[in-house]
């Protein structure tokens, strides 16, 4: 979609990959029913990298990183999150969820409490942190993405873009370590994408591990240290962003980038 | 090209709107008349009106408050120069027997008690219908309202009731240790067996002990001595508390991905609504007395309240299950994704939103149970329909229909009507934003 929807420059020099493994995804297949969605996967991540994944609909995109955190089931391989294997067991489920917040593309925030109260839920239920703690934490991220005067509104009652910000505000309440982005602006109108990708490269800057489904190539090209691309349930190519938008080598992610780039 | 061009030189001020768009003439028009066909409406409208009322109202207003018998009415409506069987209303049958309407044939001595009852009902709503007015302590005594009630209206030792209490506690506190041990699983069984064990062989043999120690009684009021509206209160009350709780469980045990638990939810929620309310009162009059151990005499009331809770559980389940299917995926996958568990999830994102969709499902059902427990008159239970047969085999009233009726029909209309009005100040209440 947009090529530059970011005015915002992106300061790569605080982005630092570290040596530790974040994800680790072994062989990996499912299937839903008799549809074989997700082919042979093989992908790790570092602490600190920020991956954006990027093919056609129907790809497996969503269902790649909604397995990193249990909401769909893997049928085989291994997925390591943060030193956990994500298996049957709840406890490990519980636990990677804890480590593993996710934005996702309808905001998915509760429309029947307000926003300081999305904010506090998991902390206070699942942390068990005291409710003033919470309070606080919730303000402090509120902050962040620049909308702590909408605390005590209800979800209804903002824009798509403030939405999305308070949602991405709640995953980083629980202090996770690693952030999912399942295309997180395109259920945005264009003047509210800036607003979002601008709070997504801030958070790149402090050193979160990301993994972003999305179609902003000026984002990727600005954050990303990585452009996975998809297509038919597999890894065909991945690259740095300004080599594989530059110079793809497969076919397929030639006639992607052409399409999505309109040339 | 001057033809398009134009420069307004002086701005209007503002003017009254005119006179046929406000007041009584503008809401006429707007609200009676917008156009041939309404009118014609609105016309018919009035004119059927009129008729309803012109045939009631010299019927009701009937001077007959003071009379003893039905013969004393026909007399005073004679004295007037009305004659016929539809001159006027006999309204003494309801000064004579109002009291009765509402208490059946409970003691006079103790009409207090019911009359607590009710007031302390409302107390102990209070804190679940007016969170947010009152104090959130007062739910505590809501916790224990289920206990105190069938204590003041039935009388016996007050040891009974908080030997049942107990049993929840127990269960609670060895739920909490097991669970803390062992797993959670553990730790919910733990807790039943032990409440249950409780319930079966101690409970009675401690309240024994301390009735006779301390004795905290109330004189009994048997079962069959409730009649009236009373009746239809203790059985709609106490159904509706049950029916909404099992309904929820219902609804999720069909969501489940327990193939057993969901087959046996199907299977009851199927079962009940394809049998008639009748039917199943029947049962609970005759056929549950079989099935009981021989020597326990369960009461009559209780099994014709555990009936109906059963009976309104099952569309309460359906209701609330239309409730969950509105709600979009997102909201398990926020809750997921969060890492709330599912009871949490259940307990915090999906079943406060799940029961707002169903509240107008939900009222309709709590305001057809409580009609419904007309129907125990058919078992012989003195509800105020069962009690307005009686009042006419009485040879003083024999004749009378439509007064008794209408005054019936009132007692529930005031509180159907309330449950209604109240469930749409809930639904605006909770309205939060326009989605
Ligand atoms: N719950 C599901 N059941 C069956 N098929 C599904 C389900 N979710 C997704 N799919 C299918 O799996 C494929 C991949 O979906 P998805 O991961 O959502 O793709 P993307 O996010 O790349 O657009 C699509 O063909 C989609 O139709
Ligand atoms: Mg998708």
């Amino acid at each position: 979609m947009s090529e530059m929807a970011t005015k915002r420059t992106a300061d790569r020099a605080k982005m630092q990959v570290s040596d530790e493994i974040a994800i680790e995804i072994t062989n990996m297949n499912k299937w839903y029913g008799s549809f074989h969605v997700l082919k042979d996967i093989n992908l790790t991540v570092n602490q600190g990298e920020r991956i954006v994944i990027a093919g056609p609909s129907g790809s497996g995109k969503s269902t790649l990183i909604r397995c990193l955190n249990a909401l769909e089931e893997h049928q085989q391989g291994r997925i390591m999150v943060d030193g956990t294997e994500l298996s049957n067991d709840l406890k490990n489920i519980d636990k990677i969820r804890r480590e593993v917040g996710m934005v996702f593309q309808h905001f998915n925030l509760f429309p029947h409490l307000t926003i300081l109260e999305n904010l506090t839920l998991a902390p206070i239920w699942v942390r068990k942190t005291p409710k003033q703690e919470a309070e606080e934490t919730a303000m402090h991220f509120l902050e962040k993405v620049k909308i702590p005067e909408q605390a005590l509104k209800y979800p209804g009652q903002l824009s798509g873009g403030q939405q999305q910000r308070v949602a991405i505000a709640r995953s980083l309440c629980m202090r996770p370590r690693i952030m999912l982005f399942d295309e997180p602006t395109s259920a945005l109108d264009p003047e509210m994408i800036k607003e979002v990708l601008d709070t997504m490269i801030e958070l790149a800057e402090e050193g979160m591990t990301m993994l972003c489904v999305t179609h902003e190539m000026g984002f990727a090209r600005q954050v990303a240290n990585r452009v996975i691309f998809m297509d038919e349930g597999q890894i065909v190519e991945q690259n740095e962003p300004e080599e594989l938008f530059n110079n793809p080598k497969s076919p397929r992610t030639k006639l992607f980038l052409s399409q999505i780039l309109g040339h | 090209m001057s033809d398009v061009s134009f420069v307004r030189t002086d701005m209007l001020s503002e003017q009254e709107p005119p006179a046929s768009s406000v007041g009584v003439i503008g809401w006429m028009r707007s609200n009676l008349f917008s156009s041939w066909g309404n009118s014609i409406l609105s016309l018919a409208s009035m004119a059927f009106l009129y008729l309803i009322l012109s045939a009631i109202l010299p019927w009701a207003i009937s001077p007959t408050w003071g009379a003893t018998s039905l013969a004393e009415c026909r007399e005073i409506l004679h004295g007037l120069g009305r004659e016929g069987h539809l001159s006027g209303a006999c309204w003494g049958v309801i000064r004579d027997r109002w009291v009765q309407l509402f208490m059946g044939f409970y003691p006079s001595e103790f009409y207090w008690r019911p009359i607590l009852t009710f007031i302390l009902l409302f107390v102990a709503l209070a804190p679940v219908l007016f969170a947010d007015k009152v104090p959130a302590k007062l739910i505590w005594f809501s916790a224990l309202y289920p206990f105190l009630m069938p204590w003041l209206l039935w009388g016996g030792s007050l040891w009974v009731p908080l030997a049942v209490l107990a049993g929840f506690v127990i269960g609670f506190l060895v739920h909490g240790v097991v669970s803390k041990k062992m797993s959670g699983l553990a730790g919910l069984i733990a807790g039943l067996v032990a409440a249950v064990v409780w319930w079966m062989f101690l409970a009675g043999i401690v309240s024994g002990a301390l009735t006779s120690i301390i004795p905290l009684a109330l004189e009994s009021v048997e079962s069959r001595k409730f009649g009236g509206l009373l009746l239809s209160l203790t059985i709609g009350v106490v159904a509706i508390g049950f029916s909404l709780p099992i309904g929820v469980v219902l609804a999720l045990g069909r969501q489940s991905d327990l193939l057993i638990v969901r087959a046996l939810c199907v299977g009851f929620i199927e079962f009940i609504r394809g049998v008639p309310l009748i039917t199943l009162l029947f049962v609970a009059s005759t056929l549950l007395n079989i099935f009981m151990p021989p020597g326990t005499n369960f009461d009559i009331i209780m099994r014709v309240i555990m009936m109906a809770t059963l009976f309104s559980a099952a569309y309460m389940a359906e209701v609330i299950r239309g409730g969950l299917a509105a709600l979009p995926t997102g909201q398990y996958e926020g809750a997921d994704s969060l890492g709330l568990n599912y009871w949490q999830a259940q307990r915090l994102i999906i079943m406060p939103q799940a029961l707002k969709i169903s509240i107008p499902g939900i009222v309709s059902t709590f305001i057809g149970l409580f009609k419904d427990t007309t129907l125990v008159s058919v078992i012989g239970l003195l509800d105020p329909l069962g009690l307005s047969n009686a009042i006419r085999a009485d040879a003083a009233w024999n004749g009378i229909v439509w007064e008794l009726y209408g005054f019936i029909a009132l007692m529930f209309w005031v509180f159907c009507f309330s449950m209604s009005r109240y469930s749409m100040y809930l639904e605006r209440k909770l309205q939060t934003g326009h989605r």
